[in-house]
């Protein structure tokens, strides 16, 4: 991945996450609020990046490895955490980096949370807790990684 | 159920959808990687050699809203919650998100558009806690 292709993905991806709505809280709490006045904005989100999505990575299929279909306790534990956090702020990880740029107190406050988040993972999983715990070994090399 | 319409923008989200899935599917199709955020922020703890590139993708993701920020009026980014939140939040997401090995980028973009069942299962998880999430802070709290 060259550093110069890498910066247009993020400006690609980025432009994507801004017009689509993504990027602001509100919005994604007003997607999140089903029972309240509901704006359905990100299911189209999705729909879009999933319909293309299919299409091109039919196309890049060899050059990734086959998707896993584990499922196991971390996977789902680790979702329910991540699910109670994003519904709590309405930042998921790339809106919570692309609000970076505002300076906004509460989003670095965020992002040097998620960060320690992560480090704290890492470290829990380092402790090697039994199976169905909370630790997933730190290399543990899940076809689907997130950026394997 | 009530659609809230005024804030419904069907158009401008499909199509920041379709320019999210083809960078998605660009960086799979060149560089055989899944566009995973939180994985590319956990590798910056990791001995890795792809540290430039890494700075350069996030780079590319702070720099692109500030951009269209200047020809196009962009809604607020700050989340309207107290700080606790913010705090909490943001352990939750990054723990999660990595034990769980993925967010909405990788799970639910990349694994959805690979068929994966364990991303399927992941979606479908976060999904629903978020949801019960805000109904509890909207309406129980």
């Amino acid at each position: 991945m060259r550093p110069l292709f890498a910066l247009f993905i993020g400006l690609l991806f980025g432009a994507g996450l801004a017009l689509s709505g993504m990027t602001s809280p509100a919005k994604v709490q007003g997607f999140l609020d089903i029972s309240g006045a509901w704006d359905p904005s990100l299911a189209f989100v999705m729909a879009g990046a999933i319909g293309i999505g299919l299409v091109l990575f039919r196309v890049a299929r060899r050059r990734l490895p086959p998707p896993s279909h584990r499922i196991d306790p971390a996977l789902v534990g680790g979702s329910v955490l991540f699910g109670v956090g994003w519904g709590l702020v309405g930042y998921c990880p790339g809106p919570a980096l692309t609000a970076l740029g505002s300076l906004d107190p509460k989003a670095l406050t965020f992002v040097a949370a998620m960060l320690a988040g992560t480090v704290l993972q890492r470290f829990v999983a380092s402790l090697r807790v039994p199976a169905g715990g909370l630790g997933r070994p730190a290399g543990d090399a899940t076809a689907n990684a997130c950026g394997a | 159920m009530v659609i809230d319409w005024q804030n419904f923008t069907p158009l401008a989200s499909l199509a920041g959808g379709v320019v999210i899935g083809i960078s998605a599917g660009l960086l799979a199709a060149r560089s055989g990687r899944i566009l995973g955020v939180s994985g590319f922020v956990s590798g910056f703890f990791e001995a890795d050699k792809e540290w430039t590139a890494r700075l350069a993708l996030i780079a590319g993701l702070i720099l692109a809203p500030l951009l269209i920020g200047t020809v196009h009026t962009l809604p607020s980014v700050v989340p309207d919650v107290g700080w606790t939140a913010v705090i909490a939040g943001g352990l939750l997401v990054g723990f999660g998100t990595r034990l769980a090995s993925g967010c909405t980028s990788g799970h639910g973009v990349c694994g959805l558009s690979r068929l994966s069942l364990r991303s399927a299962v992941a979606t479908g998880t976060f999904m629903a806690s978020a949801i019960a999430t805000v109904f509890v802070l909207r309406h129980l709290a």
